[in-house]
């Protein structure tokens, strides 16, 4: 009840109608923006240097991509604790850049990795799990990108919602993807899991309370 | 009064110019005295060899910061910032079990069974991409020969040092430590099984597997053992660290294989580190014709 009150507080504060909270979501969008190219410009820098340029592209755009993912799935709970609603004026472009990373990851794949052998590229989603699930998650992520435009957020009305829900499939496919590519040591994957299954849990737990 | 930072010393005014002047030879030369432990050695330069490949060496660079190395972590940059403490002397090297006259050498003695030579060998890695590295070693076979094997020896297995207060890869349990590897005494004793105590001339960094490693050019990198404290000749197969992680995915024979996939990789083909494109893997690594014979009515499939 306590932290009820409190949260609305925040809420009147922040969100809502105060000017205070319209400046403070339009100063947040420029640097969320440049937060979100940073991995970009660290992998441009560090491209060349690298032993194997090729393998260190595909991972550090697969990691950016699935920090991409859990970030954008953070902003609901981060909104509902801080009574922020604004924040979800940031989830858009969070969402589309996870998109970018995994687009990049993609494209690094079939060009740089595999140089459109088609024949290698089809073997390797049909024999091994961990590239079968990294490309559904990509398939599916596809829907989402196009769809997240303010047109076809009208168009598709409630639909828009549904099909946007994926993203509870796409999140886990991705941990899968990098936990099944991993060697041994699961420390990393199993970070991802973590935060992912808090995220998850979230929701379940307030759909229960609420 | 002015007091002089220490920083306004150049490095070339302490050192003797003479001596920056040739810093490589004299580097190779006292690492070279470190390793023998004896006043006046030179480098670890070794003889050509027939055996060795007239491929393209990979760099310096490229052979010593990308290692799969476990007991410095799981990332290929980890043994490049972890090893460097790693204390490579004294070292020694049991040899033991089913031998005539089994022994424990000190890498003075390793030094003294056979003439060093360069053996510039292609390196192919389970998770498709490969190297080209000049080896300075002798050949195992030359070491078995002197503990003499008796007719029950049919393998031998090797261990890899455990101590976790200097490798601090085995603090975490991603492997049942100490590193296992083992080999059929044919294999063991084909000229192309090295063990390796130098690269580029110069004492094997540790980061490679110093102050001694096992080299299998034909078999998958995993198989060639780094950092060896024991070699014991055995009448049955030994167990591998590998096999013993994951049996689906790596047997106990490891061949470059390009025709059977690993689990997770295809091994059709591989990265030569340093080129764009991928090249064919050839069957035993490209050494079919010295080593092939050794498989001879072999399934391949099942003893992978």
């Amino acid at each position: 009840m306590q932290v009820n009150n409190s949260n609305e507080q925040v809420k009147i504060h922040l969100g809502g109608k105060s000017i205070v909270g319209q400046w403070a979501i339009k100063l947040l969008k420029p640097l969320v923006f440049i937060v979100c190219l940073l991995p970009l410009l660290r992998a441009a820098l560090l491209f060349s240097d690298s032993v194997n340029p090729i393998e260190f592209i595909t991972r550090s755009s697969g990691t950016w991509a699935l920090v991409g993912l859990l970030v954008t799935l953070s902003i609901t709970p981060l909104r509902q604790i801080t009574g922020w609603s604004r924040l979800i004026q940031l989830r858009r472009m969070l969402g589309l850049f996870a998109f970018f990373y995994a687009v990049l990851h993609f494209v690094t794949y079939i060009w740089l990795d595999q140089f459109f052998d088609l024949n290698a590229i089809v073997n390797d989603i049909v024999k091994r799990p961990f590239i079968t699930v990294g490309f559904a998650a990509f398939l599916l992520l596809m829907p989402l990108a196009i769809t997240s435009t303010n047109g076809w957020m009208r168009r598709l009305k409630r639909n828009w919602g549904r099909l946007h829900r994926l993203i509870y499939l796409i999140a886990p496919l991705a941990v899968i993807h990098y936990l099944w590519l991993v060697k041994k040591d699961l420390t990393q994957p199993i970070i991802y899991a973590v935060v992912l299954a808090v995220l998850l849990a979230w929701r379940l737990w307030r759909r229960k309370t609420n | 009064m002015l007091i002089r930072q220490p920083s306004d010393i150049l490095p070339s005014e302490i050192t003797p110019k003479s001596v920056f002047l040739n810093r490589r030879e004299f580097m190779a030369a006292s690492a070279g005295a470190l390793l023998l432990a004896s006043e006046a050695s030179a480098s670890l330069k070794g003889v050509p060899s027939r055996f060795s490949t007239k491929d393209t060496p990979s760099s310096l660079k490229e052979i010593t910061t990308y290692n799969n190395y476990y007991e410095f972590g799981t990332d290929k940059s980890d043994p490049a910032e972890n090893a460097g403490k790693f204390k490579t002397k004294p070292w020694q090297i049991v040899v033991e079990g089913e031998a005539g006259k089994p022994r424990t050498y000190s890498l003075d003695d390793l030094l003294k069974v056979a003439a060093l030579e360069e053996r510039i060998y292609r390196l192919r890695c389970v998770e498709g991409w490969s190297m080209v590295i000049p080896w300075v070693g002798i050949p195992l076979a030359s070491l078995l020969k002197q503990v003499e094997p008796n007719s029950r020896a049919k393998f031998v297995s090797f261990e890899t040092l455990k101590d976790p207060k200097q490798m601090p890869g085995q603090l975490s349990r991603v492997l049942d430590w100490p590193y296992r590897e083992g080999l059929r005494i044919d294999e063991a004793m084909h000229p192309l099984t090295i063990l390796a105590v130098g690269l580029y001339g110069e004492v094997l960094p540790n980061q490679n597997g110093a102050p001694v490693r096992l080299v299998v050019p034909w078999k998958y990198g995993f198989k060639s053992i780094k950092a060896v404290v024991k070699i014991r000749l055995q009448e049955s197969q030994p167990a591998t660290s590998w096999n013993l992680t994951a049996p689906s995915e790596y047997g106990f024979y490891s061949n470059v294989n390009p025709a059977v996939d690993h689990p997770r990789w295809s091994q059709a083909k591989e990265r030569r580190i340093g080129e764009i494109l991928k090249r064919a893997t050839l069957p035993f690594n490209g050494y079919a014709d010295q080593v092939a014979s050794l498989y001879a009515g072999m399934d391949l499939r099942k003893n992978f």
